[in-house]
């Protein structure tokens, strides 16, 4: 790894360690019902918002109203995307009169996009039409981000309440999420990506004449507004093909750290609010350590490991970095960012639930393709997808408490909240629901002869191509190791059924989970209290992280990346 | 009960859809449009009054046999042969066969073109593809190894167009972000200028 590598890494570092806490604070306001100084502005979009949808936003929801009018909205969501890309030849703004994707394909792109995971099983510059891009797909970049944090807010206000039936307002949430924060920010990002080339237009294909005569399309498209919020939103889904590693959505050095900064930006920040929101800020800083701790422990071997290159290209290749040469194994990845920044951002990607990529992932050396699968594992929690990253880490704070409490022989508590076996049966099930997915939907495809003619790679590489897939559509992340052919009838669905899975299999028991502790008082701390905000705890959840995810996944993992880099090192 | 929460569902999908789907990527085109055309539309460079290419673009510089031509700086291996409408990578994983022997051959025929004598060390952009098949960049040192073979197909001296190789390199935005690399679209360009001189 260069030092310009590090310091590029360092640079991301101090943009948060600014703007995180500026960021969480806001948001803590937003979805505390406070005013803005821009309340003019705002006000009146959400009023005529709440009107025509007939929604009171005075009255407060208990868990199951709250998680009922988030599954209609979702599935709603999953209907009408399905529609319009099944009718996109019809609908206006088509200029490349791009034809309907197959039924098992619109299915699988519609749950994709609504479930926050982008797994793209098509090309963008030939698959969607503008119409589908923008009404389609970009509002679900938006709307589905909205939901995440919806449902973390939501158990944050069960931690912060005494004694509460109801959680809050899903539709207020929605509404407060993407007026007075996702719009506003990816509106600023949008500028400052197309101030740095990356395209902005409502245009066909331009027809060039190149320097020698050939011709070259360059595409058009409305990729700025799309690129920010899929940063923004932990999206992920690419305008083109090549996702972040194309020039359009990706020119230069700098929009490389920039989306990198904005695609951990909320995730973070969340940690922030949920200090504020529970009025102890040390427990929102145990919160964000664990998940910045896990997350330089990823990029940075990711980073080096890139950076290092690929030992199989033999001595005539010279991939050590110089003044003049960029260094690193750059299979996959473009010069202009160079191989750690590469690293820096997928790493950045699988950690968020992003997904989004600037370089080809299975490319990637055998362990530095691991570390953005075992990111994935974790369950997306370093510091994962906006909103699903915070209510992921704090049932894996509920669970640490729980542990540590057997082990001294204290009653389990967090944040006052007594923890007992009703939580802790949801708990299991939210812990074993998305490992069973990816383990049994991996295994049965990998049986399937006509499903394995879908890998690109054989061997250990072809085993973790499908294992990526599963624990990616699973952990709706939406990172792919692109040389799988997921575009199948059977991939298809199941990938679509693992990504329902993963999202509202997990949505469900952590608002129940937020119902039952919504309803408990709070114990005021004693002598016998396990503190919670200390660095103790900070190390106990990253411990209970890793162990759980470990012990579940390690079997797998060894036959895949591990078996595969200790064949390429002899 | 639950025909009023999904009609609320769906007619706030709906009007989302106006703020987010509709309102946001106009109002977002209309100011790019106005405040920098040049960029919202692709970065496009021209020669003699024709748009030739988009600077973040890399293109093909080979004959109509696919031959690359000596005259002309070559970019990277590209998966999708620089189609902008096809962006990709090869996907081929570290240990695949066929990256190997694709890297091998890739080698020897950059040191043959180039006139290099057999095992000099390749940079290594030179011989693998990119993430978007579209990089328009190479690095410094593989420019470097091209420009002898460039002066000599134009008839300008080594010197000259190592000259224009260090104009047409972008050091790092900031001093810090991103790597040097130079545009091979811009560089050629720069060439044919001289050349017509």
């Amino acid at each position: 790894m260069t030092v310009n590598d590090v310091a590029q890494f360092l640079v991301v570092v101090a943009a948060l360690a600014v703007t995180v806490p500026l960021m969480g604070a806001y948001m803590a306001r937003v979805y505390s019902g406070a005013t803005s100084r821009l309340e003019r502005v705002f006000r009146p979009v959400e009023n005529l918002l709440y009107r025509v949808s007939g929604v009171d936003p005075e009255s407060e929801q208990t868990w199951r109203g709250y998680v009922t009018s988030l599954l209609a909205f979702s599935a709603v969501s999953v209907l009408v995307l399905y529609g319009i890309q099944r009718l996109q030849e019809w609908l206006p703004l088509n200029p490349g009169h791009i034809s309907a994707p197959s039924a098992p394909l619109a299915w699988n792109t519609a749950v994709s996009f609504v479930t926050n995971t982008n797994w793209q099983n098509y090309s963008g510059e030939t698959a969607m039409s503008l119409f589908t891009q923008m009404t389609g797909l970009t509002v679900q970049n938006f709307v589905s981000a909205a939901v995440g944090i919806a449902v973390a807010v939501a158990l944050i206000r069960a931690l912060s309440r005494s004694r509460t039936a109801t959680l809050g307002n899903f539709w207020v949430d929605l509404v407060r999420g993407t007026v007075r924060v996702l719009v506003p920010v990816a509106s600023l990002a949008a500028i400052v990506l197309v101030a740095g080339g990356v395209i902005q237009n409502l245009d066909a294909p331009h027809l060039v004449h190149t320097v020698v005569g050939a011709r070259q399309s360059l595409p058009g498209g409305a990729v700025a507004s799309q690129e920010a919020i899929k940063e923004l939103g932990t999206n992920g889904g690419g305008f083109f093909n090549a996702n972040s590693a194309h020039p359009f959505e990706n020119p230069s050095g700098f929009t490389n750290v920039f989306e990198i900064w904005l695609l951990l930006l909320i995730p973070f920040s969340l940690a922030w609010s949920f200090g504020v929101m529970v009025e102890r800020r040390r427990q929102g800083i145990a919160i964000l350590a664990a998940m910045a701790l896990l997350w330089a422990g990823s990029v940075l071997p990711a980073m080096a490991l890139e950076a290092h290159g690929n030992p199989l290209l033999g001595p005539g290749i010279n991939q050590r970095a110089s003044a003049t040469v960029v260094g690193g194994n750059l299979t996959g990845k473009e010069v202009r960012f160079g191989a750690g920044p590469s690293a820096l951002f997928n790493a950045s990607a699988t950690a968020t639930s992003t997904g989004a990529v600037n370089s080809m992932s299975d490319s990637y050396t055998a362990l530095g393709g691991g570390v953005l699968l075992v990111n994935m594992m974790l369950g997306e929690v370093s510091p994962g997808g906006v909103g699903s990253g915070l209510y992921g880490i704090l049932i894996l704070a509920i669970l640490s408490v729980f542990i540590a409490g057997l082990m001294v022989g204290r009653t389990p508590e967090y944040l006052g909240k007594k923890v007992q076996a009703a939580e802790m049966k949801l708990i299991g099930l939210y812990i074993l629901i998305v490992p069973a997915c990816v383990l049994a939907a991996t295994a049965i495809s990998l049986s399937l002869p006509s499903v394995r003619a879908s890998l690109l790679n054989h061997g250990a590489h072809g085993l973790t191509e499908m294992l990526y897939a599963f624990t990616s559509a699973s952990n709706n992340n939406g990172s792919a190791f692109a040389g799988l052919n997921g575009n199948t009838t059977f991939l298809n669905t199941v990938l679509g059924v693992c990504m329902l899975i993963g999202r509202f299999a997990l949505i469900v028991p952590v608002m129940a989970i937020a119902g039952s502790l919504g309803r408990k008082g709070r114990i005021p701390d004693s002598a016998g209290t396990l503190r919670t905000d200390t660095a103790l705890f900070t190390t106990l959840l990253i411990g209970v992280t890793v162990i759980v995810v470990g012990l579940t996944y390690f079997p797998v993992v060894t036959l895949g990346p591990i078996v595969e880099h200790l064949v390429t090192h002899g | 009960m639950m025909r009023r929460v999904v009609r609320a569902a769906l007619v706030m999908l709906l009007s989302l859809t106006v703020l987010t789907g509709i309102a946001y990527p106009l109002v977002l085109t209309g100011l790019a449009q106005v405040a920098v055309p040049g960029r919202a539309n692709g970065s496009l460079l021209y020669a003699h009054g024709h748009a030739v290419g988009s600077s973040l673009i890399g293109q093909a510089f080979t004959n109509a046999a696919g031959q690359p031509l000596p005259q002309y700086f070559q970019p990277r291996p590209s998966a999708s042969n620089y189609n902008a409408l096809a962006s990709g990578g090869t996907n081929l994983g570290p240990s695949n066969p066929v990256l190997l022997r694709s890297v091998a051959r890739l080698a020897r025929a950059y040191r043959a073109f180039n006139h290099l004598p057999p095992g000099t060390p390749v940079p290594s952009d030179a011989v693998t593809t990119s993430g978007s098949g579209l990089d328009p960049d190479i690095s410094i040192a593989n420019a470097l190894l091209q420009a002898p073979r460039v002066a000599a197909a134009r008839h300008l001296s080594p010197a000259r167009v190592r000259a224009l190789v260090q104009r047409y390199t972008q050091s790092r935005i900031l001093g810090i972000l991103g790597e040097p690399v130079v545009n091979v679209l811009e560089l050629n360009l720069a060439l044919n200028r001289v050349g017509r001189h």
